[in-house]
């Protein structure tokens, strides 16, 4: 009997392993998840969170209810990998064997990496929302916050769902507004990118929604501290940027794990081959999600379309068939930008967001990288997709994991 | 769109980086470097474009904290070297694209 591990059971892991259970045979493989978290969490919903547009039981279900019986689940966290010997050592002590490895083990916030950041200030007036805590925390506190200078801030790039932030800080414009608040409330975009939109299409087409929004906007800006006495966060070259709250992004980096076994990159992310996702000094190891290197999105959209594609690869190199280079580097992110409307982009490796319909070309319903209410409701129904599809590794009816090039307007710019 | 650098016509974006990272020589650098207003480049710059060359070639992606740990040059030198935004302006002169988001 062959064993295949995979590390992390979130929405990478999970969805993998479902898609292996339907194509292997279960008297000859066995499935094995480990994770040490036994709540299944809805990460699109730690945005919403904050601004009490969605409730804290909805953001969770337990690991369980996902995982059929047949698979394996270790609630246990994994230590150390021994590529050489193909053995996982685990928090209880135990080692397991594996004939292939899958680390998908996502990424988490950092704050300690920056000077400051966990300071007297950390959840009283400087706070995270990338995880669910910390969007608790900030709920609570802007719930009862009278106004002043708010800082929306990205300490580093790369970052799980880039957009995040930004959605941020266009529903934070929206939500001060209808409280009555907003000419009370300074919004100010912080990024160690160029800009809030970096990609040309993006830019020409919203580069307007910060101005429209007043909201200010602070670039190049490297973290160097929070000063916590000060209420200010200076950068490597001496800007100060003075806040009364800040709602920031840590460092985002990957599994212990990875970095601890000697396999990881500056951010502890795994590199693999960003076409095959699989890792080129140990074949029999693979990554997907948040855990990689690949140089697309950290997005659930990405570990959905992953998963599909490794398990077709993972499932040629059982039976000892070269695996294939087919992932595209495909994305597919909803934009909220307030008000009741949302962006939505689709994107690859070589393709940036354009305009056009989606997911029918030429009908939609949905437009992209376009403002309108039916992405909104879009994004809404995804929750419920979320949980009683994807999860269950079924697919989106029209969306394929490659991306299409139908119904994109690849050379025109209309605004 | 075609631009010319150091006597070279060499291929760059709207924003002026090369979009083709073999068309990069150290005259075009050199070029570049002044156009930014970085100056003339010293044996410290070169050590930081080289890095970056190395590490884009390996498919990496670009990052202060990579930088930072390098120990090709500490997070203040590189700030000092390329004044200004320096991920952008090291990596206009290396030749090779700027650190971006997917929007």
């Amino acid at each position: 009997m062959k064993r295949i591990v995979i590390l992390g059971a979130g929405s990478g892991g999970t969805m993998l392993a479902r898609h292996l259970f339907k194509k292997l045979p279960h008297d000859l493989y066995k499935i094995t998840l480990v994770d040490p978290e036994a709540r299944h969490y809805y990460q699109p919903g730690f945005l919403f969170l904050p601004f009490g547009q969605i409730e804290p039981e909805a953001c969770y279900r337990p690991k369980t209810d996902f995982i059929p019986k047949g698979i394996q689940l270790k609630t246990d966290r994994a230590l150390i990998i021994k590529p050489d010997i193909q053995q996982i050592t685990l928090e209880n002590g135990q080692h397991m064997h594996y004939d292939v490895l899958v680390v998908a083990t996502g990424t988490h916030i950092a704050p300690e990496e920056t000077p400051g950041m966990l300071g007297e200030g950390w959840r009283k007036d400087v706070f995270d929302f990338y995880s669910f805590e910390g969007a608790m925390a900030l709920r609570e506190k802007l719930a009862h916050w009278q106004g002043g200078r708010l800082v929306v801030h990205i300490t580093e790039t790369p970052i799980k769902c880039p957009v995040a932030p930004l959605e941020f800080a266009f529903l934070a414009d929206a939500y001060f507004d209808e409280k009555g608040l907003r000419d009370k409330v300074q919004i100010t975009y912080v990024t160690p990118l160029s800009g809030a939109f970096t990609k040309p299409r993006a830019a020409a087409k919203l580069g307007h929604l910060l101005e429209e929004k007043q909201i200010d906007i602070v670039t190049d800006f490297a973290i160097q501290e929070v000063d916590n006495a000060g209420k200010r966060i200076v950068s490597y070259d001496g800007i100060e940027v003075p806040y009364d709250l800040l709602v920031t992004v840590p460092t985002n980096l990957g599994d212990p794990v990875v970095a601890n076994s000697g396999l990881g990159d500056d951010f502890g992310f795994l590199p693999v081959d960003k076409k095959s996702l699989q890792h080129r000094q140990y074949p029999n190891i693979f990554s997907l999600g948040d855990a990689t290197n690949v140089p697309t999105s950290k997005a659930g959209s990405v570990a959905h379309f992953q998963s599909e594609l490794l398990a077709a690869n993972i499932t040629r190199y059982l039976m000892g068939l070269p695996v294939r280079q087919d992932f595209d580097g495909h994305a597919n992110c909803f934009i909220e930008t307030g008000y009741g409307k949302a962006l939505l982009i689709d994107f690859n490796y070589e393709t940036e967001p354009v305009e056009g319909t989606f997911p029918i070309p030429g009908i939609g319903p949905m437009q992209l990288l376009t403002e309108t209410r039916m992405n909104h409701l879009g994004k809404q129904a995804f929750h419920w997709i979320y949980f009683h599809m994807l999860l269950e590794g079924r697919s989106i009816p029209f969306v394929s994991p490659q991306m299409k090039v139908s119904g994109k307007k690849l050379n025109q710019i209309t605004r | 769109m075609e631009k010319i650098i150091a006597g070279v016509t060499v291929d760059v974006n709207a924003e002026g980086y090369l979009t083709q990272i073999s068309q990069w020589n150290e005259n075009i650098a050199s070029a570049i470097a002044v156009e930014e207003e970085v100056g003339p480049l010293g044996p410290k710059h070169w050590e930081v474009l080289k890095y970056l060359r190395d590490q884009q070639s390996r498919g990496t992606a670009l990052s202060i904290r990579g930088i930072g740990k390098s120990g090709v040059v500490d997070i203040k030198t590189f700030y000092e070297l390329f004044p200004n935004g320096p991920l952008k302006k090291a990596s206009k002169i290396a030749g090779i694209p700027k650190p971006a988001s997917c929007i």
